[in-house]
Formats: structure tokens, C-alpha cells, sequence
């Protein structure tokens, strides 16, 4: 059994709430209690059926006013997989929190009101997805019980986001007629749109092969800490704790440490102590080294014949996430993984307009959802891999000198 | 796992894992706050993992309210033991008697609330810029939209407006003196992932997380045990039933729940067929209103 996770994209109403719920409620994911809680809430609001958007609205704020504001994470489990949703709002004002939730999900379900079609949020989060490189989309056309389940309606907003996906570039992009509100095609077909031929939505969910999603070509090491226990019998040792990012890792590897560019060789791989003949992406592993070489938390640890790009001046792209705009000479810290450095935002290019993708002249400053192609300057040179070749390697945060704050989503390019 | 590939649980292990090293390696004073639950031992598993072959380079801090069940406390001491790590163990009951704070009273009267007092004078004492804790996100909805790393602000309040946004596997613990960090590792497990994985990798609880024979109330539908904090009155109706706890908490709070389940694979199948929630059929202290938790945590609670 493996792990799918997946976020939910809409405009505000076109039912993601609705959608979610019905996903944990038809796959028996509801239990009894949290479905009386929810016909409680349901009945101290005026509407009388019992109200699914209300298992996902977690806040007092969000039940008072009906909104969701922040991102939230449910988990389902079904006998085939288990499922991390990440349950993003889709007002405008929001767009941060659906780049939040979209930056670990392999797959998109973009939702679409059939009496509506394709509007300008669709467009806005289906660029997200093409930016984000969300390998797997979903395009469920949702509410045909209120246009008469009509294959002629369902077919037009096929026709019309095909253009669009084209036009992004998506390839994998998988169209599903749904009712989140009546059940259908959710996890059974419906009898309503026999019509429809393809799989319902939790089967395909169920049966999405993701094992191409995996890059095992390029190996990618990160020290996250240097393990030096204080003990006797481990006296001289010295263990590089991290997480493989991605390839495969074996004893014997020659590597090389960057960005101090020396080379050296794998002389075991460690998981809780115990020595493993080889390492695979996503695992959490110690790695030792045949030479003592002084190696901190943020150096790669990467194989001598495929290296990653090393740059004080790496062009990227990047997604204002904070209320205070971005300035320009200011300084920031860049956070890559576990690798924090100071970097200055050299030359802002352009603004990329994330409802047409248009470039336009960067004359003023970037805002709070605003896309901007930058150039940045570093004193020491960052280890990375472009965001479109290996995008585990090819991402990164900015935080604000003074609040703390992530302020911006980094694509490096 | 397979060939190249790494099942559900070897995912979820590996990422604790690396949140684990994240706080290990961003923060000055870290500590792993400790409760003797489930939960709690399987993050103390998962800490030990993420730093062999050293020791958990953080202390455990146990906020003791006094009404532990006395099978967990002894789990815990063994525990530590056996890890050689190292214990802190700051009591409730002192709290209410230096800072003159009013008991709780009724029925069941949990100091559950007052635990957070504690905690922020703990994390005063020992200057702690990070708490790694074992909340999860599907144990209530205030949860659900919790960081993985919870930024707190010197009153330890957490304000879900303002939270920073966290992508990717990049955590940002930087803060400014006097503030500190909620970290949880496990963020991603279920209840029935917990208990997969203590079956996976063979981990030890007490046993009241199995079957055994107990005396209790019968009250409001819960069955909550007698002990020295809770006594029976004159119209409580008194049983001796099979029971086990889903959730370890206090004795005041915490309720059982009828089951024969005496081993993991047996608990395990009784998750798969219930059909009430972790936190629906055991604890007292969620119910009082539907935001209940919300209050707490942007109060400080863990």
C-alpha cells in the first residue's frame, strides 16, 4: 500500500468542502460521532440537510462566516491506498494557500461548477498546477445534477479546458462529470450519466500509477545534521543525517561534497544504526565516509558523475506569499531544504500574470499572490537542481530578515 | 519495502524522521514534551531512529497533572531507562500552589486546562525554543490545520490567521527571543497508522491499551475508571467490565471503552470496525463546545 497525497482546487461554492466530505463519507472515513457533530452544526445553521462542508471547516471563524481560510489536511484510507488531501480555499486572496498545499501533492483535482465552465480561477489554479508541475490533474466538472447531468454540457467544458491544458502544457489531465452533493460518480458510477465511460473518481484516485512520478536518475544527498555520538565505543564516529531527495544511494558510491568539491566514497548507509547495502529517494538515512572531511548541515553529498548546477546568481521564479510587498535590495534568507543562506534580490524581470500568463514589466513592487521572474545574488554558491528537471532539489523558501516570516515560494530555474 | 519503492508507513517513518532532525538541527533547546501515550512512545521511538546510533539529543519533559494512571508512569520510568535519556518531570499540582490557581472542580474534574500554566512555566525554566509534540491532524479539526512547525508567541498563544505558510519539506523555525516552536513530527499519522506501525516495528505500551477487567462509572455513555480523583456517588452506577483505553490521558479525563482486543493485530481490527472517532469515544474534555480545542491551543496548549 502507498501514499497519494492531493489537493482540491475550486473557485469559492464550487463545492471542494462538499467534495472532500463526500470523499470520507462514501469511503466509510466518517465515524458515527463526527457525523452527530456534524448534523448539530447542520441544524444551528439555517439549512436543513446535514451540511458536509462543515468536516472540513475547522475554525470558529470559518463556520461563522462559511469560508475556509487556511489549508487543512484530511486523511482517508481506503484497502488500496492512503490518501493526505490538502484542502486549499479558493478565494483570491488565498492563492498562498493553495501553493502551500500544492507544493507536496502529485495530483490536482481542479473543480469546475457545470453551470459556470471554465472561469478565471480555474485558469489561475490550473497555472499554479503547470508552474507547480503537479504531475496528475483531475478535471471534475461538479453540480451536473443542477444541469440535467447533460453529456452536451460535460463535453463543452472538456473541449474548452482541453485548450487550456494544451496551452499549459498539462499531460496528464483526466476529465470526471460529478455530484459531490448527490454522490455522483464519487465512488460509484452513477446511474444518472451513463453516458460517462470512465472510472469514478475514487477509483481512479484508487488505481493512478505514480511510479513514473519518481526520479531515481539524478542522486541528491542533503546533510540535514552530523551525527557524533559521545559515546566510548563510537568514538571516532561520524554519520551525515538526511533525507535521500532523490536517486539511489549504494555502499561504495563515489561522491562528491559540495559546493566544497571534494570527492570521497561511501563506506556505509546507515537506517537506526543498522548498515543497508543501498538507499532510495524519500529515505531517511546516515551516510559515512572513507575521508574526514569537515562537512556541515546544507553540503550535498552527490555522485561524482551527475552533478547538480552550482550558482551565486541563480535565475528563479517566485511567488510573493507576504502582506508586506517585496523590496528590492533588501535582504532576505533563502532556505533550500535545510541550507539557510542570505541572499539580495539582484533584478526583478518581469511580473507573470497568473491568469494569462502574460509577462509584464516589473516597474512597481511585487504583492501578496503576485508570480515575478528574479534574479538573486548569494556570497556562496547554492547547490540546486532546476525546479522543472528535479523539483525536490529545485525549491526553496524566502524569509523576512526582520519578521520571520516565509514571505515568498521559490522555483529555481 | 519493494524493490525501489517504500510503503505508506516507511513514507510517514521517513518524514518524522526528518522533522525530528529538523528541530534537532534549527533549534538551541529543544524538548520532547512526553505524556506516556501511545503516541508520545511511538515519537520516542521514532527520535531514537532519527539520531542512532546517538542518544535523543533533546530531554523528554513530562507536564504531570497528578492524575496519570499509574501504569503509564511506570512505563515511563522504564522507558527512560532503557534510553538512557534524560527525564523532566514538572508537576501541575505545584503550579496551582505557587500561582494560587483554583482547582477545578465537578465530577470529573480534569486539570487539563491548567497543564498549559505548566508547560509555559517549563518552558520559561528551562529557556525551551521548541516543543515537539505528538498532536495529530486528524484528532480534531483545530488540528487539522495546524504547521508542522507552530510558531508561538511569548504568551505561547498560536494565532491560526498569521501562520506561516510551509512547502514543500522546507520548515522555518526561525524566531525571535522569547517566542518558540511547536514541532510535530507526526502531523500526518492516523490513529490506525500509529497502531500499524506498532505492530511493524514491535514497539512496547502499557498495558491498559489492552483488555483487562475494571471497575467503573458508567456515565453519560463513557466508562471512566475509579480511582483516587474520581469516586463514585451514591446514584453513579458502579460495573466491572472488559475494558481498554483508546487514548491514555488523564484518569479524570480519559475514558475507556469496552473490548476483548488483547494484542496490537487485535486492536488494529477493532479500529477497522469502529465506528466512532479516537477523541469521540474517550474523551471527556473535547465535548464541553465544538471549538473547545481551538480555545485551548491559542491559549498555549500543546
Amino acid at each position: 500500500m502507498d501514499l497519494l497525497r492531493f489537493i482540491t482546487a475550486g473557485s469559492v461554492d464550487d463545492g471542494k468542502s462538499t467534495l472532500i466530505g463526500r470523499l470520507l463519507y462514501d469511503s466509510k472515513n466518517i465515524l458515527a460521532d463526527q457525523m452527530d457533530a456534524l448534523e448539530r452544526s447542520s441544524k444551528n445553521r439555517v439549512n436543513g440537510s446535514v451540511d458536509l462542508a462543515l468536516l472540513t471547516d475547522g475554525l470558529r471563524a470559518e463556520r461563522e462566516q462559511g469560508i475556509t481560510i487556511d489549508v487543512a489536511y484530511r486523511y482517508f484510507t481506503t484497502s488500496k491506498r492512503k490518501f493526505i488531501i490538502a484542502d486549499a480555499p479558493g478565494h483570491i486572496q488565498y492563492t498562498r494557500n493553495m501553493i502551500t498545499g500544492a507544493s507536496n501533492a502529485s495530483l490536482i483535482i481542479i473543480l469546475i461548477d457545470a453551470r459556470h465552465a471554465v472561469v478565471e480561477q480555474t485558469r489561475r489554479h490550473s497555472i499554479i498546477a503547470s508552474l507547480l508541475k503537479i504531475p496528475h490533474v483531475v478535471v471534475a466538472i461538479n453540480k451536473m445534477d443542477l444541469v440535467d447531468y447533460s453529456e452536451h454540457i460535460y463535453n463543452e467544458i472538456k473541449n474548452e479546458y482541453s485548450t487550456v491544458a494544451v496551452q499549459l502544457g498539462l499531460e496528464d489531465v483526466t476529465y470526471i462529470p460529478i455530484s459531490a452533493l448527490n454522490g455522483d460518480n464519487i465512488v460509484n458510477k452513477s446511474s444518472a450519466m451513463e453516458w460517462y465511460h470512465g472510472k469514478s473518481l475514487m477509483k481512479y484516485l484508487e488505481e493512478l500509477e505514480t511510479g513514473q512520478d519518481v526520479n531515481m536518475a539524478d542522486a541528491r544527498f542533503q546533510v540535514q545534521l552530523v551525527i557524533r555520538p559521545q559515546a566510548e565505543h563510537l568514538h571516532d564516529y561520524r554519520g551525515y543525517a538526511g533525507k535521500v531527495i532523490s536517486g539511489i544511494y549504494k555502499k561504495g558510491d563515489k561522491v562528491k561534497i559540495l559546493p566544497q568539491d571534494t570527492d570521497t566514497t561511501i563506506t556505509a548507509i546507515e537506517i537506526d544504526g543498522n548498515e543497508v547495502e543501498h538507499a532510495v529517494f524519500g529515505q531517511s538515512i546516515v551516510l559515512q565516509l572513507a575521508d574526514d572531511i569537515d562537512i556541515s548541515r546544507g553540503d550535498f553529498i552527490v555522485k561524482t558523475d551527475n552533478l547538480p548546477t552550482l550558482s551565486r546568481e541563480p535565475e528563479i521564479l517566485l511567488c510573493w506569499l507576504d502582506d508586506k510587498p517585496l523590496i528590492r535590495g533588501n535582504k532576505y534568507w533563502l532556505q533550500h531544504n535545510s541550507r539557510v543562506v542570505r541572499i539580495v534580490i539582484k533584478d526583478v524581470k518581469y511580473k507573470l500574470d497568473v491568469n494569462t500568463l502574460q509577462r509584464h514589466p516589473a516597474e512597481e513592487d511585487i504583492k501578496l499572490n503576485e508570480f515575478a521572474a528574479a534574479t538573486l545574488k548569494i556570497s556562496t554558491p547554492l547547490v540546486f537542481d532546476s525546479y522543472t528537471r528535479l523539483k525536490e532539489n529545485g525549491n526553496a523558501i524566502l524569509i523576512d530578515e526582520t519578521s520571520n516570516s516565509t514571505v515568498a515560494a521559490v522555483l529555481l530555474q | 519495502m519493494s524493490q525501489y519503492r517504500l510503503s505508506y508507513l516507511e513514507q510517514l517513518e521517513s518524514e518524522s524522521i526528518y522533522i525530528f532532525r529538523e528541530a534537532a538541527a534549527q533549534f538551541d533547546k529543544p524538548a520532547l514534551l512526553f505524556s506516556g501515550g501511545k503516541d508520545s512512545i511511538t515519537m520516542v521511538h521514532l527520535a531514537r531512529k532519527a539520531f542512532a546510533p546517538g542518544k535523543i539529543p533533546f530531554p523528554l519533559v513530562h507536564i504531570d497533572t497528578g492524575h496519570n494512571f499509574p501504569e503509564a508512569l511506570e512505563f515511563r520510568d522504564k522507558l527512560i531507562q532503557k534510553l538512557q535519556a534524560t527525564l523532566i518531570v514538572r508537576k501541575v499540582e505545584d503550579t496551582i500552589r505557587i500561582r494560587k490557581l483554583t482547582e477545578p472542580k465537578g465530577k470529573f474534574p480534569s486539570r487539563n486546562w491548567l497543564q498549559t500554566y505548566t508547560l509555559l512555566d517549563t518552558i520559561e525554566e528551562f529557556h525551551f525554543d521548541c516543543c515537539i509534540g505528538g498532536a495529530r491532524r486528524d484528532e480534531e479539526k483545530a488540528r487539522a490545520k495546524e504547521r508542522v512547525f507552530s510558531v508561538r508567541d511569548e504568551f505561547g498563544q498560536w494565532n491560526p490567521r498569521l501562520q506561516r505558510p510551509e512547502l514543500w519539506n522546507i520548515y522555518n523555525g526561525r524566531i525571535h527571543k522569547g517566542e518558540n516552536v511547536r514541532v510535530f513530527p507526526i502531523s500526518n499519522w492516523t490513529e490506525l497508522d500509529i497502531w500499524n506501525y506498532i505492530r511493524k516495528e514491535n514497539i512496547e505500551l502499557p498495558n491498559i491499551y489492552f483488555s483487562h477487567e475494571r471497575e467503573v462509572i458508567e456515565y453519560e455513555g463513557q466508562l471512566v475508571a475509579i480511582s483516587d480523583f474520581i469516586l463514585p456517588s451514591v446514584e453513579d452506577k458502579v460495573v466491572t467490565k472488559k475494558v481498554r483505553y483508546r487514548t491514555v490521558g488523564d484518569m479524570t479525563c480519559t475514558a475507556a471503552i469496552e473490548s476483548n482486543a488483547q494484542s496490537v493485530e487485535e486492536v488494529i481490527h477493532e479500529i477497522v470496525a469502529t465506528r466512532i472517532s479516537e477523541r469521540g469515544a474517550t474523551r471527556i474534555d473535547d465535548k464541553v463546545t465544538e471549538a473547545a480545542m481551538e480555545d485551548r491551543k491559542k491559549n498555549g496548549y500543546f
